[in-house]
Formats: structure tokens, C-alpha cells, sequence
């Protein structure tokens, strides 16, 4: 059903460090890894070795360049999927009821054998987090790897997100950002976690960690002092032949 | 967003002939047998035609019929049920009024009033979307039912209505461009909203995710042949509205003048739609450094 649950028992989602983040794209590849083989059809790529390469993604890195008022710009890689809104556009939109929001965690899916391929959801998403998988023509978009998190079969460190488990500088955080004593909600009192695009009204549960302020080096050189310029002029045999060349 | 064909001619055609048969349906004109006949023939098929176009940009067309589930919240869901019971009640009027010889007013008047919903839940799917703030505004809806009704008119003969809506759609129309043109930067979408990193100082796109074009770019980020746009604009103003008056109150205009009308308004009306979507910003197109391409 496309009608969106009053309320959800929990509200799983990621938290995403801006501050931590190095734009390896790790989490983009794992997804894409973990997701072409396993739950709905696969993430397929058209033309993906010639000269116009094509593909669904579920999980995309942007970078950022922020300039400040003084000082130097700072690069800001900021990884995008879906960001499991609690008032999903895209759900109620869907003619189908092939979109849907979970009632036992809150997870946004798409039921892939309902879905017409309309395109419809993708149009309401303001982030741009469901694309069309040209080969199947349904609409995909991030799972929260719900074929992980809740997978017996994996050891318990592997019960998560595959871009949380792969990430290798710790940017992504996963938990039940409705419990305000989780890890991921403390995480996001203690460094003022953000909703992207507020004002579309979509209250968005994954959340963003912006990048702390940089350090400042103050400007020193000990080098200097032991670095006399190199003479301009040269001298003796080579002096000579600077002559002697300039006289020809 | 992507003009993509089907769709442009889907809401051109339908809305013309769902807009032909409101006007059938109030019996303007009181048309019975084989005149009957060819009106309903061709609000029919402008209808059908245009509902089968929009087929065509489904993923699984196969499975069309789910799309009548959702109709409790989704604007494409109600639009399919509304555009069957117009359909539907429109085709019981119609044979009656072209094997029997009967006019059925009462249906003709519920019949009109399903045509004219079905225009505007079309609007809705469109106007519905905060995240293309070109769409969503009250002209939407008013600029698809305006521009169904004159073009109804003109199929219909009817010279004084369709002059008068005529003038009122290409009203409606300038309208739904001028609040159209200034939507994105009232609703406060920014680079630096949508990253929520405005706080250190300016925000500027770097690098996209990937080197090559997306889903979501081809769909959503298309900004090719903007720069026509304004030329565009007056052709389609003109086009579709303007002259197509003056063919229509022309002196002694019959027919052929009629019929030059009605072609002229449709190509007028397919550049228009051109520009409702080719114009249209999605929001999605700030993470990739689109906006500000228009001109």
C-alpha cells in the first residue's frame, strides 16, 4: 500500500560523517557488489566498456568544494543514497503499490514485481536515490541491504549495510535512529547531524555530519634560515663561459 | 526534465480529446447519427491515442492494470480510473446518441464532468511534485483544464467559446510561465539546503559521482535546447493561441479556416508541452551543479 504508516516501531537509517569521509567510493562499489546479486533484479550497466559506460547505482559519491570566506577551500565527498524519508514523496505517488514503507523498521522498498516501471517515484524523490534499471525497466533503490541486516546466515559483524561494512575510514554509521539513546542518534546530537533539503518537507531519517572546522597552521618555516638563495650571478670557469657564450 | 514523446503526446492529445468530449457531452454540439458518429470518433481517438502513447514510457506496460490500486493516494492511479469512467460513460453516450438517435443528456452531463476530472488529475500528477517547483503552482491545473476546454471548443465548432477560452488558456499560459520562471528560487532550494554545507561558506558542485550520464541525469538533469526556450514561447503563444483565433472569427470562416485552426493550435500546443518539460527544473539537478543553466 502507498499510504504511508502513521508510525514506525523503528526508524533504521545511516549517519553519515562529512568530516570523516575520503570520496574512495568503497561503499559505492560494495553496494553495487552486494546488490546485483542478491535481492530483485540485478544492477545492471549498459555499454559499460565502450565510450558512453552506463549503469544503476543505489549509492552515489558527489564531491563538494566549499569556499569560505577567508582562508583556504575545503573538499567535501559526500556519498547519496536513499535517505528513507519518514514522509516518502515517492511512496505515495506510485500507482502500483509497488513502493512502500515498512511498519517494523521503516525501511522505504519497491515490491519489483508490482512495479510498471513508471518513473514516477524517481520524479517525486528530491535526492535523486531511485533510478531505473534500464535492462529490467523497475525501479531500484537502496534496500538498507534488508537481506543483511537481518540475515542469520552472516556472522553478526557482517549484519550491515554493505557500504557501513566496507567503508574503510569509518564515515558510515547504521542504527535505529528513532532509539535517542542508539549510537547513531548519540552521534547525531553530539555533532549536529543535518536533513538535506529540509524545506521539501520529507523528514529524511538518515543524516548528515558536517565537516568540522579545519585546523589552522600557523605560517612557519624552520627551513628558511638555512636556505640562502642561490647566487644569481655565476662564477669562476662557469662565470667565464656565461661570458664567453653571451660575447658570441 | 525529459521531454520524452510519448508523454508529450499523451497529456496534447487526451487533453484535446477529453476537452472535445466535454463539450460533446454537454450536447454542444447536439450532434446525433453519422455527424455523431465522426465527433465521437475523434474525441475517441485523440483519447485512446494519447492514453496508448503513455504507455509506451512504462517499463512493463504488461502490468498496467495494478496502476488502479493506489487510487487513495497517487494522482496516475486516479487518472486511470477517471480516464476509464469517462471513457467508458462518454462511449454509452455516444452509442446511444449515434444507434438510437438519442441524446442522454443526463449521462452526456456526467460524461463531460469525468472528461474534464480526467484532465485535471493528469495536471495533478505534475503539479503534485515539489520537487520540480515549476510545476507546482495552482496555474498547472488550471493551464491543462483551460488548454483542454479551448481546444475542445475548436474541435467541437463552437466559434465564440473556443474564442473566449482560447484567450483565457493563452492567458492562463503566459501566467503559468511568468510564476513558473521565479518558482525554484521562491521555494529556497539551494546547493547549500541540499547538501546542508552552506554554514562554512560557498558550496560549488566539485566532481560528479561518475564520469559518464545517469538515469537520473538523462531523465531529470536534461538541459539541452533551453536556449530556444524564448523563441519557443512566442511560437507557441502564437500558435496556439492567437491565431488560432483570429482563423476561427475571421469572416466568413468555414471549414477550411476551422480546420487551420485546430492544426495550428495543436502544433502550438506540442511546442507548449515541449517547454512545460524541456523548462522544467528538478531538484535533484543542485547535487549535480545544474541550476543556473537556464537562461
Amino acid at each position: 500500500m502507498t499510504q504511508l504508516p502513521t508510525q514506525t516501531n523503528a526508524k533504521l537509517g545511516l549517519v553519515i560523517d562529512l568530516d570523516t569521509c575520503v570520496g574512495c567510493h568503497a561503499c559505492v562499489i560494495a553496494c553495487k557488489g552486494w546488490n546485483t546479486e542478491t535481492y530483485g533484479a540485478p544492477l545492471s550497466d549498459q555499454d559499460p566498456y565502450g565510450a558512453e559506460p552506463s549503469g544503476t547505482f543505489l549509492n552515489r559519491v558527489h564531491s563538494f568544494e566549499i569556499t569560505p570566506e577567508t582562508g583556504a577551500a575545503q573538499l567535501v565527498h559526500f556519498p547519496k543514497s536513499c535517505l528513507h524519508c519518514e514522509d516518502a514523496p515517492c511512496v505515495t505517488v506510485c500507482p502500483t503499490g509497488a513502493s512502500y514503507k515498512r511498519v517494523e523498521d521503516g525501511i522505504v522498498l519497491v515490491n519489483e514485481a508490482d512495479c510498471i516501471g513508471c518513473g514516477l517515484c524517481a520524479w517525486a524523490c528530491p535526492y535523486g536515490a531511485r533510478e531505473m534499471d534500464a535492462a529490467a525497466g523497475v525501479m531500484k533503490k537502496c534496500t538498507l541491504c534488508i537481506d543483511r541486516i537481518y540475515n542469520e546466515n552472516l556472522p553478526p559483524e557482517d549484519r550491515e549495510p554493505a557500504c557501513v561494512r566496507t567503508c574503510p575510514a569509518g564515515a558510515r554509521h547504521f542504527g535505529d535512529l528513532a532509539d535517542p539513546d542508539s549510537e547513531v542518534s548519540l552521534l547525531v546530537a553530539a555533532r549536529g547531524g543535518v536533513d538535506l533539503m529540509p524545506e521539501q518537507g520529507t523528514k529524511p531519517v538518515n543524516k548528515y555530519l558536517p565537516p568540522r572546522p579545519k585546523d589552522r597552521l600557523e605560517e612557519t618555516d624552520i627551513l628558511a634560515p638555512f636556505l640562502e638563495p642561490v647566487a644569481e650571478t655565476p662564477q669562476g670557469f662557469l662565470g667565464w663561459l656565461d661570458r664567453a657564450l653571451d660575447r658570441l | 526534465m525529459h521531454p520524452a514523446p510519448s508523454v508529450i503526446a499523451f497529456t496534447t492529445l487526451s487533453g484535446l480529446g477529453f476537452g472535445l468530449m466535454v463539450f460533446l457531452g454537454l450536447g454542444e454540439p447536439a450532434v446525433t447519427g453519422w455527424t455523431a458518429f465522426w465527433f465521437f470518433l475523434i474525441s475517441h481517438a485523440l483519447a485512446v491515442g494519447g492514453l496508448l502513447a503513455s504507455t509506451f514510457h512504462l517499463g512493463h506496460p504488461e502490468r498496467a492494470l495494478k496502476a488502479f490500486s493506489q487510487w487513495q493516494t497517487s494522482w496516475l492511479s486516479r487518472e486511470a480510473w477517471a480516464a476509464v469512467a469517462a471513457l467508458l460513460t462518454m462511449g454509452l453516450y455516444a452509442a446511444a446518441a449515434v444507434f438510437l438517435g438519442t441524446r442522454i443528456a443526463a449521462l452526456g452531463l456526467i460524461g463531460a464532468a469525468l472528461s474534464l476530472a480526467t484532465v485535471f488529475t493528469t495536471s495533478m500528477i505534475y503539479a503534485q511534485l515539489k520537487t520540480v517547483p515549476r510545476w507546482n503552482q495552482v496555474l498547472t491545473p488550471l493551464h491543462f483544464l483551460t488548454a483542454s476546454l479551448a481546444g475542445g471548443a475548436l474541435l467541437a465548432g463552437q466559434i465564440m467559446p473556443a474564442a473566449v477560452l482560447l484567450l483565457l488558456a493563452g492567458m492562463v499560459q503566459l501566467g503559468h510561465w511568468r510564476v513558473g520562471d521565479a518558482r525554484f528560487s521562491e521555494a529556497g532550494h539551494t546547493l547549500a539546503s541540499a547538501t546542508g554545507l552552506g554554514q562554512p561558506g560557498r558550496v560549488r558542485a566539485f566532481e560528479p559521482p561518475h564520469t559518464g550520464p545517469n538515469y537520473l541525469l538523462r531523465e531529470m538533469g536534461f538541459a539541452v535546447g533551453r536556449k530556444h526556450a524564448r523563441k519557443l514561447r512566442i511560437l507557441a503563444a502564437l500558435f496556439g493561441y492567437a491565431l488560432p483565433i483570429a482563423l476561427i472569427l475571421a469572416p466568413g470562416a468555414g471549414h477550411l479556416l476551422g480546420g487551420l485552426a485546430v492544426l495550428s493550435h495543436l502544433a502550438g500546443m506540442l511546442a507548449s508541452r515541449w517547454l512545460f518539460f524541456a523548462e522544467a527544473e528538478h531538484v535533484m539537478g543542485l547535487y549535480y551543479g545544474l541550476r543556473g543553466q537556464h537562461p
